[in-house]
């Protein structure tokens, strides 16, 4: 949002103004503008998550129900899936196609292990008999932490086609930018687990 | 064990997909009549496309088009159809309620006036409002910024597809099953499946949902076109006033969007999954949704009335022949009514009980955003005072808008007062005050557009006479129609009445009111003659110099219709109102003396592709397959997005160059017309 700081005084920005009409820079900017859109969507989840989570309705709350260790092993699969991105990003930067590819793979098998943690965790929930229609904290959950491993769940689908692409068209300006957008899809998400971490899992362990 | 309804879902039972077989005989007349309507409408354009062998042309030049000129005047079609489609529910509540007192309760079913409400609602601002919208940007926006086109032209092709699934699936439900009952912004509890069980509401809510992914995806794209895709010299401060309002616009787009997106998906989660959001037991909370559908709703309305102002801005100048009066007040009211409008949702719902200190505060919030809207009004005064003034078509929108806006606002700021609006909430005062601003606000504001930049999209202009008839039309029939509203509301008339008592002494303001409404159509059918009429005549209207109002923004310095390209050269401006500068001094469009001959080079553009149109289909399969529940044919329709998405993907060769001979045989025919034009 720097331009709209300059309001007044537009003239500083003349000297950097696009000449051509196709460049990565756009795409770039366009990719963090959705961020910035789901971003927008995940605050209301948490608002709505935080407005509902004392509605337990004579359930269980946040308190009966959530296993920290656990929750703890599923997040380092996270974060660790972040790390490893960035190391094939690295690769990129070296042209390196092979270990881009060995890098994503890394990346996709921590995602999926996050993903299966999770659907687990779920799974356990519900067989215990608190389903998401138990009460409209447990609607709120489910929801909230579901629409993240929604993403995730997109995101391996998107490492997929990312490797045939490389596979099939090496480290090119078109692919490394899309290299770029996964990049800040999948640390995007982090961000928002870190968040669902503190205000899902451990404040409600308070 | 496969049963009938594992296959086909709700559609196994006749009561939901055709619950009108089950109503009195009179209510099906009403149905058939539309239901033939709309096969011989249907049976006649696909019998003269097939006829006239267009149907290589419609798919390969529009419905696989990327290029945002062809999109916009697409999305122009489709919002007036839908127009029309909005009218005639407007006209049929107006009659209901004409006729439903004493004796008679009119020639509706409850059932059915509380669809046509809702569909009244829904349609014009998601399916009219909001295409009208996004067709202008789309035709006007990119040329005033001197670009070649969208940021993201596939995308744009895919918003508009994602916005035609919306229509059709809110059409569908005339057909097919029924629409909702529960207004249009269906409020929770009536919306839930325990008092609202038909499939009605799912329609409501996969219609929304997947054409606001749309409009949502419009917005980044807009942006993102502003931001970074100005022709070099137009800094932020020398942009089109309409580029301003866009960009206004588009982060709200960004910004609420997501929230309407959440919204309705709690809603669908509560109606599909047994979930609680905001159910009346297990801890569900009602207000919550219309506190999160008004984050979104409130800043709905001014994502649609920023571009109208930016429209009078440009109007104004144009026939005033003058350059706008303020134009940096004007863009600073553009931004602080972009903030601001995120902080008045609450006044939706006063009544709700936060409490005299918030009711207060949203209250006073609520009237100071009608400060800058004020500024803007005088800046426009300001513009034609001493002006050289032009009497056109879209002038007169202009000043119908001053007379008619003044008075909506003004009535705005009765309603932000807490203990006024506990007086007339959910009356029809109410209704009288939001048409006002949206007729007089938006729709003037898109008319006015429309005839503005009719000859840019077309290459020919409206009929000037028919096209005043219309505007006398429009304003004496709204306010014939909607001032006895306001009366009727400070009687204490609700909205969406369905019967009322002849005690209550409404029905002489009703009468009135359907005698205005007569007035508007009057006004609709002078519109469309103005349309047949200048079709006629479009060699005479001819728009040769593709400048045919003397205009002061680049989208006048192209052909009329614009190349596809655009520009053959990347324009270059040092000032507000560039192409009128250039024009006084004989320059070019890269500043140059205009005897200077530029030469051509090949222009780089993206290819047309069918993905888009295909996203569209399967978006379609997978929202009606969720609306009746056929489960398997919903994972059909998502497993074909994802594929298609993938396809996309995997696909590195989507551009082309349009060769430098083939630029400079259509410049050089332009520049011939032009010359002709100028003898």
């Amino acid at each position: 949002m720097s331009n709209t700081v300059n309001l007044s005084h537009g003239e500083t920005l003349s000297a950097d103004m696009p000449v051509h009409h196709f460049d990565g820079s756009k795409n770039v900017f366009g990719f963090w503008v959705y961020i910035m859109s789901d971003c927008v969507l995940f605050a209301t989840l948490f608002a709505v998550y935080a407005v509902l989570h004392p509605h337990t309705y004579g359930g269980p709350s946040a308190k009966d129900l959530f296993s920290l260790p656990y929750v703890l092993v599923e997040t380092l699969f996270l974060l660790t899936s972040s790390f490893t991105y960035g190391l094939g990003m690295l690769a990129r930067l070296d042209n390196d196609k092979k270990k881009v590819i060995k890098w994503l793979w890394v990346t996709f098998i921590l995602g999926l292990c996050f993903i299966s943690m999770e659907i687990y965790e779920f799974h356990q929930l519900y067989v215990e008999g608190h389903s998401w229609a138990t009460s409209a904290f447990l609607s709120a959950f489910f929801t909230l932490v579901g629409t993240h491993g929604l993403h995730v769940t997109l995101g391996l689908i998107w490492i997929v086609t990312m490797i045939c692409q490389i596979k099939k068209y090496g480290i090119t300006p078109l692919s490394s930018t899309k290299l770029t957008y996964l990049g800040l899809f999948w640390h995007f998400l982090d961000i928002v687990w870190i968040f669902v971490f503190s205000i899902v899992y451990l404040m409600g362990a308070i | 064990m496969l049963n009938l309804s594992t296959l086909i879902g709700k559609l196994s039972n006749p009561h939901e997909v055709f619950p009108y077989l089950y109503e009195p005989v009179s209510q099906q007349y009403i149905i058939f009549s539309m239901f033939i309507f709309i096969v011989i409408a249907g049976v006649s354009l696909v019998g003269l496309v097939t006829y006239f062998k267009k149907w290589g042309y419609l798919w390969r030049e529009w419905l696989t088009t990327v290029d945002h000129k062809r999109i916009g005047i697409m999305y122009l079609v489709v919002a007036f159809i839908m127009l029309f489609r909005g009218f005639i529910d407007a006209v049929m509540m107006r009659t209901q309620q004409l006729m439903s007192t004493g004796a008679s309760h009119g020639y509706l079913i409850p059932e059915h006036f509380d669809q046509i409400f809702t569909a009244h609602g829904v349609i014009m601002i998601f399916f009219v409002a909001m295409p009208l919208m996004f067709a202008l940007i789309n035709i006007v926006m990119p040329l005033q910024i001197g670009a070649r086109d969208v940021a993201f032209p596939f995308l744009n092709a895919v918003s508009f597809w994602l916005f035609v699934v919306g229509v059709i699936l809110t059409n569908m439900a005339l057909l097919i099953g029924d629409f909702a009952h529960a207004g249009w912004l269906a409020y929770p509890p009536f919306s839930e499946l325990a008092y609202s069980p038909t499939v009605g509401t799912d329609y409501y809510i996969w219609a929304l949902q997947i054409s606001g992914i749309g409009s949502l995806l419009s917005g980044i794209n807009f942006l993102v076109t502003i931001f970074k895709m100005r022709c070099k010299g137009m800094t932020l401060m020398k942009m089109p006033i309409f580029t301003w309002t866009v960009l206004g616009s588009m982060i709200l787009v960004i910004a609420a969007f997501p929230v309407l997106t959440v919204t309705l998906a709690l809603l669908a989660l509560d109606r599909y999954m047994d979930m609680h959001f905001f159910t009346t037991s297990f801890g569900g909370d009602q207000m919550m949704y219309v506190n999160l559908i008004w984050i979104w709703g409130h800043p709905e309305v001014y994502i649609l009335v920023l571009p109208a102002f930016g429209i009078y801005s440009e109007v104004v100048a144009t026939f005033s022949r003058k350059p706008l009066f303020g134009y940096t007040t004007m863009v600073w009211a553009t931004m602080v009514i972009t903030v601001l409008s995120f902080s008045v949702w609450l006044h939706h719902f006063f009544t709700m009980g936060a409490g005299a200190d918030v009711n207060a505060v949203f209250g006073i919030l609520t009237m100071i955003i009608s400060i800058p809207t004020g500024v803007k009004i005088f800046n426009w005064l300001f513009t034609m005072y001493r002006g050289r003034i032009v009497f056109t078509t879209p002038m007169y929108w202009l000043m119908g808008f001053f007379v008619t806006f003044t008075i909506g606002g003004m009535t705005g700021v009765m309603l932000s007062v807490p203990g006024i609006d506990f007086q007339v909430h959910n009356s029809v005062f109410l209704v009288a005050h939001f048409h006002n601003v949206i007729i007089g606000g938006v729709v003037f504001g898109y008319f006015a557009g429309l005839t503005y930049w009719f000859p840019k999209m077309f290459g020919f202009k409206l009929n000037e006479r028919l096209g005043k008839y219309a505007f006398w039309c429009w304003i004496i029939g709204f306010f014939v129609a909607f001032m006895p509203l306001y009366v009727a509301g400070l009687l204490g008339m609700t909205r969406r009445l369905y019967y009322y008592s002849e005690s209550t002494g409404f029905h002489p303001y009703l009468v009135v009111s359907f005698i205005g409404m007569l007035i508007v159509a009057l006004g609709v059918v002078f519109q469309v003659l103005q349309i047949i009429v200048s079709i006629k005549d479009r060699r005479k209207n001819r728009d040769l110099s593709g400048d045919p109002w003397d205009g002061r923004t680049l989208e006048w310095a192209t052909a009329s219709p614009a190349a596809l390209y655009n520009f053959a050269h990347d324009p270059i401006v040092d000032s507000r109102d560039a192409f009128w500068e250039q024009k006084q001094k004989g320059l070019n469009i890269q500043n140059r003396p205009a005897s200077e001959v530029l030469p051509y080079h090949d222009i780089h553009m993206p290819k047309n592709t069918p993905i888009s149109v295909l996203l569209g289909l399967f978006s379609l399969i997978a929202g009606f397959a969720l609306v009746w529940h056929i489960w398997w044919l919903a994972i059909v329709g998502v497993a074909g997005i994802i594929g298609l998405l993938i396809t996309r993907a995997l696909d590195y060769d989507v551009d082309y160059y349009i060769k430098a001979n083939v630029v400079e045989m259509f410049e050089k025919a332009h520049k011939a017309a032009k010359a002709g034009a100028a003898i």
